[in-house]
């Protein structure tokens, strides 16, 4: 398998305080790779340093072996990396039909974003029932529902998913997270899933990465992680 | 009757001027949470411009309609250039910084434009040629309301309905939409957030150079310090309709207009300024966030 993004010793800042000390870690093409930690572990400043909201102050970010440290976030997006952030950061007095629409900003085939909006409403009914409701009217797990759709709405190589989980009922967490492996199985989209949710993240992940204030500190099989004692004891409550 | 007509055309012109220039404060609001204080002096740098154009082409002798119309282009170019160029020396480097750092890079902005305009100009008030031909039909009728009125008023009814079809409907709009509801997540779906700030304030500016040129027109005379209380004005009136709004400002903009023009017609222009921030406070005391305005009810 090729691989389609790595970190090479990042480190990233948040004005003078670092977020993330030497981070390595790869992904290949077609993977669900996830990355678990506790609460202000770094987890999502890997993700927003990765699309280049947060820039890596030194270190390398590549996708497919070229450098995109320096790159700005829309062009970045432009390369088929896109990110459903946490708290899925939906365009309030957008409808759902808009907010669709501008996860396609940067397409210009129509008819490939109308085949595209029509396999995301095959995908989340719900949202074709609410297309013309604006955004900040929907539930939560209508929301993150939306912000999925939004993302595959750009045809992402690389979906990186901050905490699809948050907040969610149990039923509609596994329905999304069922959403999550049709969508890798079906289009060969590779997955980066960070998930406080350790439990769940390994059984669906390929591989994983521990993250602990900053730093990577675990990496190995979602398998090989989920018997791991320390990771039972830490994450997994057991 | 007759009076109260009048009264009711001048406060509409008034208020379309308000509108023109109140539009850039709030789409700049909008999108970057900034109070554009030389906001104003764009206004001015736009009055300025159409002057020297029109008495350049006065003296070459060009017809009357299209000095207007090259005037009023130039001097959209030049306030867009203007406001374009501001924001990237006074906002961008600090965008990251507290609200309070821009807030007053805003306003060493305006004063220093001022300055700048009463330097390389003149401190005393210029004549302003009149630039809007009298029309016949108006004339004939005996109407109470002047070609420049008439002018004004249809020229921000056509800017405001020509901007909200903008915003509503292209690519460009849309993404200003996005980027005012949530900039993250503009950067996220690969919209261009630094371009977009940029067009909101060329946008902001074009409308208050057409604003200028058409009031300096219609009032006859300009100084540089007429950005200072338009923009004041204008202020108050995105404020009213609640800022960040853009129907908001075209309606608190008529109010205050109106507002103003009534007082000074039934009571004395006196307590003209008065009534207008009277009105201000009464409608902030039962509706904080303006007419327009709306009060944050976001699912989290």
């Amino acid at each position: 398998m090729p691989r389609i993004m790595e970190l090479k010793s990042v480190n990233s800042f948040y004005g003078n305080i670092q977020a993330l000390y030497d981070v390595n870690l790869y992904i290949d093409q077609g993977e669900i790779i996830t990355l678990i930690g506790a609460n202000g572990a770094g987890k999502s400043t890997t993700l927003m340093t990765v699309c280049g909201v947060v820039q890596a102050r030194d270190g390398d970010v590549l996708y497919r072996d070229e450098p995109i440290t320096r790159m700005s976030p829309n062009k970045i997006v432009a390369q088929g990396i896109c990110q459903v952030p946490e708290g899925r950061l939906i365009f309030p007095e957008l409808t759902v039909q808009e907010n669709l629409d501008m996860g396609a900003f940067l397409r210009k085939d129509k008819d490939g974003i109308k085949r595209d909006m029509e396999y995301c409403y095959d995908l989340f009914p719900i949202l074709a029932q609410r297309r013309t409701q604006q955004g900040g009217t929907l539930s939560g797990g209508e929301q993150q529902m939306l912000a999925i759709g939004r993302a595959l709405m750009s045809r992402p190589k690389l979906l990186l998913l901050d905490e699809p989980s948050m907040g969610l009922a149990p039923l509609v967490v596994k329905q999304i997270f069922e959403i999550i492996k049709k969508v890798n199985a079906e289009n060969n989209t590779t997955i980066f899933l960070v998930e406080q949710n350790a439990n769940l993240a390994l059984k669906i992940g390929d591989r994983g990465y521990v993250m602990e204030n900053g730093r990577i500190v675990l990496t190995g099989t979602c398998d090989k992680l989920l018997a791991d004692e320390q990771v039972k004891k830490a994450y997994l409550g057991l | 009757m007759e009076y109260f007509l009048e009264l009711l055309l001048g406060g509409l012109t008034r208020g379309s001027i308000y509108a023109l220039i109140a539009l850039g404060y709030t789409m700049v609001y909008g999108i970057i949470e900034l109070i554009n204080f030389a906001h104003g002096e764009i206004y001015m740098i736009g009055a300025f411009t159409g002057l020297i154009v029109a008495g350049l082409l006065t003296m070459l002798g060009f017809p009357g309609a299209s000095i207007l119309a090259i005037a009023l282009v130039c001097a959209i170019v030049w306030a867009a250039a203007y406001g374009y160029t501001i924001e990237k020396i006074a906002y961008k480097p600090l965008r990251g910084a507290p609200r309070l750092s821009p807030l007053i890079s805003a306003i060493g902005m305006s004063i220093f434009l001022q300055n700048y305009v009463m330097l390389s100009q003149t401190s005393d008030f210029l004549p302003f040629p009149e630039l809007i031909p009298e029309f016949e039909f108006l004339k004939a009728n005996n109407s109470i309301m002047s070609s420049s009125e008439l002018v004004i008023v249809i020229v921000t009814i056509l800017s405001c309905v020509g901007l909200s079809l903008f915003i509503k409907f292209t690519k460009l709009g849309k993404a200003m939409r996005a980027t005012a509801q949530n900039r993250t997540m503009a950067m996220l779906v690969g919209i261009n957030v630094d371009m977009v700030i940029s067009a909101t304030f060329i946008i902001g500016s074009s409308l208050a150079a057409v604003g200028g040129v058409l009031i300096a027109s219609h009032v006859g005379q300009i100084n540089y310090y007429i950005g200072f209380i338009a923009g004041i004005k204008a202020f108050t009136a995105a404020v009213l309709g609640g800022i960040g709004s853009i129907p908001g400002a075209m309606l608190g903009a008529l109010v205050l207009g109106l507002t103003e023009a009534f007082a000074t017609g039934y009571v004395s222009s006196d307590y003209e300024d008065v009534f207008a921030f009277c009105l201000l406070v009464l409608i902030l005391i039962f509706r904080p966030a303006g007419i327009m305005g709306k009060e944050k009810t976001q699912k989290v």
